[in-house]
């Protein structure tokens, strides 16, 4: 099937053609009824960005979802081949804003693997602690949205409560909060703020009381669950050849997180439970990522204490040069599985640099999952599946 | 049965959430996250790592530590930052060497990502912690980083 | 034409007659009651607008509007300003006279609606005998407006906002009715003031019918919010799938009479409920009943506010409701329990349980 173009939308035309079967054969010529496109997006509250999905609908029922990208398309990867390797690590910030620090980690790693480089312990902790902060201050925002997609639009500043105090132990240890940065090929920037510790432990008792409160009025409110349970279900199957990964996979039953199954960092010798749900359908998604905040409170709370110490920096060379040849590292980041493939031909420059990013993958599940449903139910489903826009374009 | 039940299940969950908010509505005044912004600009106090502009600063006799060694330029992923230099004569040596004429930082393409300060040799270069930085005209955004009249400190080698 | 017997009113009353033919007094008295209405209810739907801002910030631990005015008490004054001063647009291929007339049809029948209230003894524009016959019956008017100003926009999202909103209100104007039949069965009379001049002497309705009136209660509670598409059954602007609904196209005044009538929409829902639970503007067990100096419509007033708050409550806790969930509630959750109400009110009326 050929890309829908913007014409297409604007004559009106049915281009798939399964979809004409779908009109009942028998019309009646006074109640004629007809299937019309409608553009959600790339302007749409639902939309988190400029995500544009053309909508073939009936009614309210939707036929078919086709997803039009390109709308914040930056060419990272092109970028990445003209820069050096400390400087595509910023770059990573811009790609999926709300997990930056672990798409820093990931081509961090990448870099390190290829110079056979090894970071010392505090560093390995450090960078662990601050993932997965990083991930419950994703997830925090996450369920502030997906509540105000379902319409309970409080949720949205009881998230962003939670959400600001993790940004604000970013900022007084790495000076920003949203585009960190921290990572650098061979550690870290600089060393911890001193109160980077107690913060963060002043924050796990904070949120240990709010988490359930979120349960309380969101994840047991009856209307949410009529609202999410049953909607867009992603079986295990199709979850797996999809290509899916993160809480999608894991709210179908596939078990892929990448902190489990390839250890990277300090999560060798960390104890937490996979989140993992078998039912495949939107609520799932939702426990799997309330789950992990628990998992990764737990995971903080091992580490915190006992950050060794060590060196915050491996020294390398000012102009990094990877040894000709292929290299890639995976990261589990808050939307899934995030790989950096980097093809060197030894020059400072990598030859092609490759993201694999959760989002994209994720999205191309979302037509095949929400025909059929309501124009509800795509909202809430695409609430769930928490995608961030420059994370499927960069 | 379970119809009955539904609804009183039903019911009660949205009690529960009706308490959470309730909750905060009754405690509305204290628990405000709300930051007044303008008005707060004296108590309002960045961290000390705040990554807000890119500085040199000077000391009281005019003199910073850059030796135009251009280390900077090289690692601002987005050219940022210009290093006009010049060469001069040393007073002491009297052998010749790179001095800077002028050091342009455009703050409006800066990605704020500290690659410079960590790549100066001689910490000459610190982020300040300002925050206030739009202004009407983008041609302000470009800005001469070292004062006119200053030179390098004494002494400073990279 | 009932007339207001206050002093000021029957003097002007009067005077009025004095000076005019009488066909000419009546008609110029209509007048100066529908503008007083208007400005009444224009500058008491602005600050209902203004409640609801603040109580929505401080459920969501923000301070609310305060910069206009103090605790900016001039805030949706200044918005009613700028939506006056904003240009009127609208797309090429609109209906231009469905489109220009559905905003007005909404705002009047919700202004139409609010001149049968009775705000205290004296203050009622228009007590006529079929009172709550003739609320049920203008309210259900007002979707028409919202059915042609989304038709007429030729907007694909306004469509769909509409035609869901004609679901929505066609089918909870059964329940609203039907619980309001319940408690008319217990008062016999359809005129307002004499059904709140019955809850003078046996208490408020909802003591009088207890569970039946309880139970009646709640439904109109969730009906009524359903009427007023307001969250959480606020499908019809609901902006997370729909933009903005049925008034996506419409800009400045236009605009602000969607918005100031569904808040006089409230408001009158509320109003509603507290004549027919509540006792309209009867003192809770009458005491301020002979303080003859005491406005009764203050009691009006407080109560109205407290079930509004409630609905203000609904609205920013609850998500959303899919238009299948919000149609399986009215008819296989709210009708029947309705019906049965309605039966258990009769038979409790019939052995004369009532309080
Ligand atoms: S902070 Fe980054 S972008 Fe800004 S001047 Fe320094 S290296 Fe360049
Ligand atoms: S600021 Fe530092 S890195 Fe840049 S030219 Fe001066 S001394 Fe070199």
């Amino acid at each position: 099937m050929r890309p829908i173009s913007y014409r297409d939308c604007e004559r009106n035309i049915t281009l798939e053609p399964g979809t004409q079967n779908m009109k009942p054969e028998t019309i009646n010529n006074n109640f004629k009824t007809e299937e019309y496109f409608v553009n959600m997006g790339p302007q749409h509250p639902a939309a988190h960005g400029v995500l544009r999905l053309i909508l073939t609908i009936d009614g309210e029922i939707i036929k078919n979802v086709e997803p039009d990208l390109g709308y914040i398309h930056r060419s990272i990867e092109k970028m990445c081949e003209r820069d050096s390797y400390q400087q595509i690590v910023h770059l990573t910030d811009r790609m999926d804003y709300l997990s930056s620090h672990i798409n820093n980690e990931a081509v961090c790693l990448t870099v390190e693997k290829a110079l056979e480089i090894e970071v010392s312990e505090r560093v390995k902790v450090i960078r662990t602690i601050i993932s997965e902060l990083t991930r419950i201050a994703s997830h925090c925002l996450w369920w502030g949205v997906m509540g105000m997609d379902v319409g309970a639009l409080t949720t949205y500043f009881y998230g962003f409560r939670d959400r600001e105090m993790i940004n604000d132990i970013f900022e007084e240890t790495c000076g920003a909060r949203l585009t960190m940065n921290y990572n650098i090929p061979g550690g870290l920037m600089f060393d911890i703020h001193p109160n980077f510790v107690k913060r963060t432990k002043d924050f796990i008792t904070h949120f240990k009381t709010k988490l359930p409160e979120y349960d309380r009025l969101l994840t047991g409110n009856v209307i949410f669950q009529k609202r999410t349970k049953g909607v867009g279900v992603l079986t295990k199957e199709d979850a797996i050849s999809f290509g899916t990964s993160g809480p999608v996979a894991r709210g179908s039953g596939f078990a892929n997180d990448v902190r489990k199954r390839h250890h990277y960092s300090a999560y060798d010798r960390v104890d937490f439970k996979e989140a993992l749900f078998t039912e495949g359908d939107s609520f799932a998604r939702y426990q799997v990522r309330i789950m992990e905040m628990w998992e990764a409170m737990k995971i903080i709370e091992q580490l915190i204490d006992t950050i060794p110490e060590g060196d915050i920096k491996t020294p390398t060379n000012a102009v990094i040069k990877l040894p000709k040849g292929e290299y890639y590292q995976r990261v589990e980041t808050a939307r899934g599985e995030l790989g950096v493939y980097i093809n060197s031909t030894g020059t400072k420059n990598p030859y092609r640099l490759k993201f694999r990013s959760p989002g994209f993958s994720n999205l191309s599940v979302l037509d095949h999952i929400t025909k059929g449903a309501k124009i509800g139910d795509l909202v809430a489903t695409m609430a769930s599946f928490d995608f961030v826009i420059p994370d499927i374009d960069r | 049965m379970s119809y009955f039940s539904d609804i009183y299940n039903g019911i009660k969950t949205l009690l529960t959430g009706m308490s959470v908010t309730g909750k905060y509505f009754i405690h509305a005044r204290k628990g405000s996250l709300t930051q007044q912004y303008p008005d707060n600009r004296e108590t309002l106090k960045m961290f000390d790592r705040f990554r807000g502009e890119v500085v040199m600063p000077h000391d009281e006799n005019n003199e910073h530590r850059c030796t135009g060694c251009q280390k900077c330029e090289i690692a601002c992923p987005n050219g940022t930052i210009e290093i006009i230099w010049d060469r001069g004569i040393d007073e002491e040596t009297g052998k010749k060497k790179k001095k800077i004429d002028k050091h342009i930082y455009h703050l409006g393409m800066c990605t704020m990502c500290g690659l410079c300060i960590e790549a100066c040799p001689t910490d000459a270069i610190v982020w300040a912690q300002n925050y206030e930085n739009s202004v009407y005209d983008r041609t302000k955004l470009s800005k001469v980083l070292n004062q006119p009249g200053s030179k390098v400190k004494a002494g400073i080698e990279d | 034409m009932m007339m207001i017997p206050l002093n000021i009113t029957k003097t002007i009353h009067d005077w009025l007659y004095s000076v005019m033919p009488e066909n000419a007094a009546s008609i110029t008295e209509m007048l100066l009651i529908a503008i007083a209405y208007l400005a009444l209810f224009a500058v008491a739907g602005l600050y209902l607008v203004l409640l609801e801002r603040k109580v929505a910030a401080w459920f969501q631990l923000r301070l609310g509007p305060n910069r206009v005015g103090p605790f900016g008490l001039f805030q949706t004054m200044a918005d009613a300003l700028k939506l006056l001063s904003k240009e009127l647009t609208s797309t090429d291929k609109t209906d231009k006279f469905l489109y220009n007339l559905a905003p007005f049809f909404v705002i009047t029948t919700s202004l139409i609606a609010l001149s049968v209230f009775p705000f205290s003894k004296q203050f009622q524009a228009f007590d006529i005998n079929i009172g709550v016959f003739f609320l049920i019956a203008v309210s259900s008017i007002g979707v028409i407006g919202i059915l042609i100003g989304g038709w007429s926009s030729n907007n694909k999202y306004a469509m769909i906002g509409a035609m869901r909103s004609g679901v929505q209100t066609i089918s909870y104007e059964l329940s609203v009715g039907l619980s309001i039949i319940t408690m008319v069965l217990l008062t016999g009379t359809l005129q307002l003031s004499e059904i709140i001049e019955i809850q003078r002497t046996g208490g408020w309705l909802i003591w009088q019918g207890h569970i039946p009136a309880i139970i009646a209660f709640m439904i109109f509670m969730i009906a009524g919010t359903a009427e007023t598409n307001r969250a959480p059954f606020d499908l019809v602007e609901a902006e997370s799938e729909l933009g903005a609904g049925f008034h996506t196209e419409y800009s400045g005044m236009k605009f602000a009479y969607f918005f100031l009538a569904e808040f006089i929409n409230m408001f009158i829902i509320a109003s509603i409920a507290v004549v027919l639970f509540f006792g309209g503007w009867l003192s809770p067990f009458g005491i301020t009943e002979g303080i003859t100096w005491f406005p009764e419509v203050l009691w009006f007033l407080i109560k109205v506010l407290i079930i509004i708050f409630l609905m203000m409550w609904f609205r920013w806790t609850f998500p959303r409701l899919r238009i299948d969930q919000l149609l399986t509630l009215e008819w296989k959750y709210l009708l029947p329990i309705n019906l049965v109400n309605l039966v258990v009110m009769a038979i409790i009326i019939w052995l004369n349980l009532t309080f």
